[in-house]
């Protein structure tokens, strides 16, 4: 069972990141745990292309020819700069709904405003 | 913050700067490419925010020069790929591989030691996206910190 | 009470799924691998750069990248809108 480690760490990480957001009462602490799910993602499609005893797929004085694939790398960038942008507007409306209603306890925002 | 901080702030961030453009540069010989080197690039924005108050920051830095920036690096991605009808071939086609021209040098087959003048048009693409990133990210600090000032009643 | 609830059975649910697909899966051996050594075989040729990864970010599946770039933009624009001042001649902040 350890060689299979680094899909172990996924199921945990994201065990962790679904209760953070449906135990959580500050607005702050739910998104955390939304960049904790987007990380377990991000090693789930990097850890899918290894292959045994490969290096990384650059031609520029490389140490052998057996290379990883690249196709996941690829997409895990795509990734990382989705993450980044949710976690930038939540941050923004933390701090609207700190203006309005003078708390980020979600169960005291209850009315639509306006 | 106090003296020494401000003094190593203006120290360090010309190194950084030049580290981040360096990354974007060579981003088809060795690891990294638009978007890594664009957010080196705003975190040293961010280390001259941090050093300074806001007040001080906002007359050197204007948020409409940061936001033309973003629009060019998002036109010029488009622009970069239109490009290729008219050469007559489909949207997306590298028109610049093993041409002669620009960035035209066709690529020595199998383990070499790099060579900058490679690549077709995908140095031109990494320039674009790490202006981008750049001009987005720094935009992004900006306006969360207007956001925090008290406003008259 | 109900949170005590909530984990037990999220727990149970979760390990299920998520340890089967665990445990079928192999690390260090990929099962399909076609797409990808063709990129490794005839991409130094095909686009002129040494990096690969690079090469398949921006060459091979550029739409992916003109998608992800809009999706940075558009946000930025989003952030941009929520901190707006009032403009003069307007009474309330939502006009």
């Amino acid at each position: 069972m350890l060689w299979n480690l680094p899909f172990i760490t996924v199921v945990v990480l994201t065990f962790i990141g679904i209760i953070t957001v449906l135990l959580k009462k500050n607005i702050i602490k739910i998104l955390l745990g939304i960049n904790i799910l987007e990380s377990a993602v991000n090693l789930f499609l990097v850890s899918l292309g290894y292959r045994e005893g490969g290096v990384a797929p650059i031609f520029t004085l490389a140490p052998s020819n057996l290379m990883v694939l690249p196709t996941p790398q690829a997409l895990t960038l795509t990734s990382i700069v989705i993450g980044v942008a949710t976690s930038a507007l939540v941050l923004s409306f933390a701090m609207v709904l700190k203006k309005k209603y003078g708390t980020v306890d979600i169960d005291k925002i209850r009315r639509l405003q306006g | 913050m106090s003296r020494i901080v401000r003094t190593a702030a203006d120290i360090i961030y010309p190194f950084v700067l030049i580290f981040g453009l360096y990354i974007v540069a060579h981003g088809h010989l060795t690891p990294g490419g638009g978007f890594q080197g664009g957010a080196v690039i705003a975190t040293g924005a961010a280390l001259v925010i941090v050093a300074y108050s806001y007040t001080e920051v906002r007359a050197w830095l204007s948020k409409n020069v940061l936001m033309g920036q973003e629009v060019i690096g998002l036109v010029g991605f488009i622009g970069v790929a239109l490009l290729a009808f008219a050469f007559g071939q489909v949207f997306f086609f590298n028109y610049l591989n093993a041409s002669g021209s620009l960035f035209g040098i066709p690529v020595p087959y199998g383990i070499n030691a790099g060579e900058l003048n490679t690549g077709g048009f995908v140095p031109l693409m990494n320039f674009s996206v790490g202006c981008e990133v750049w001009g987005g990210l720094t935009l992004v600090i900006l306006y969360m910190l207007s956001g925090l000032e008290k406003e008259e009643c | 009470m109900k949170k005590f609830i909530v984990l037990i059975v999220s727990l149970i649910i979760l390990s299920a799924f998520l340890g089967v697909i665990a445990m079928t899966l192999t690390f260090g051996a990929p099962k399909m691998t076609d797409m990808d050594d063709y990129f490794l075989r005839f991409g130094q040729e095909q686009t002129g750069t040494n990096n690969q990864c690079t090469s398949v970010t921006f060459d091979f599946r550029g739409f992916d990248t003109l998608g992800e770039s809009t999706v940075l933009f558009c946000a930025v624009i989003g952030v941009a809108l929520i901190f707006r001042k009032m403009q003069a001649g307007e009474e309330h902040e939502d006009e």
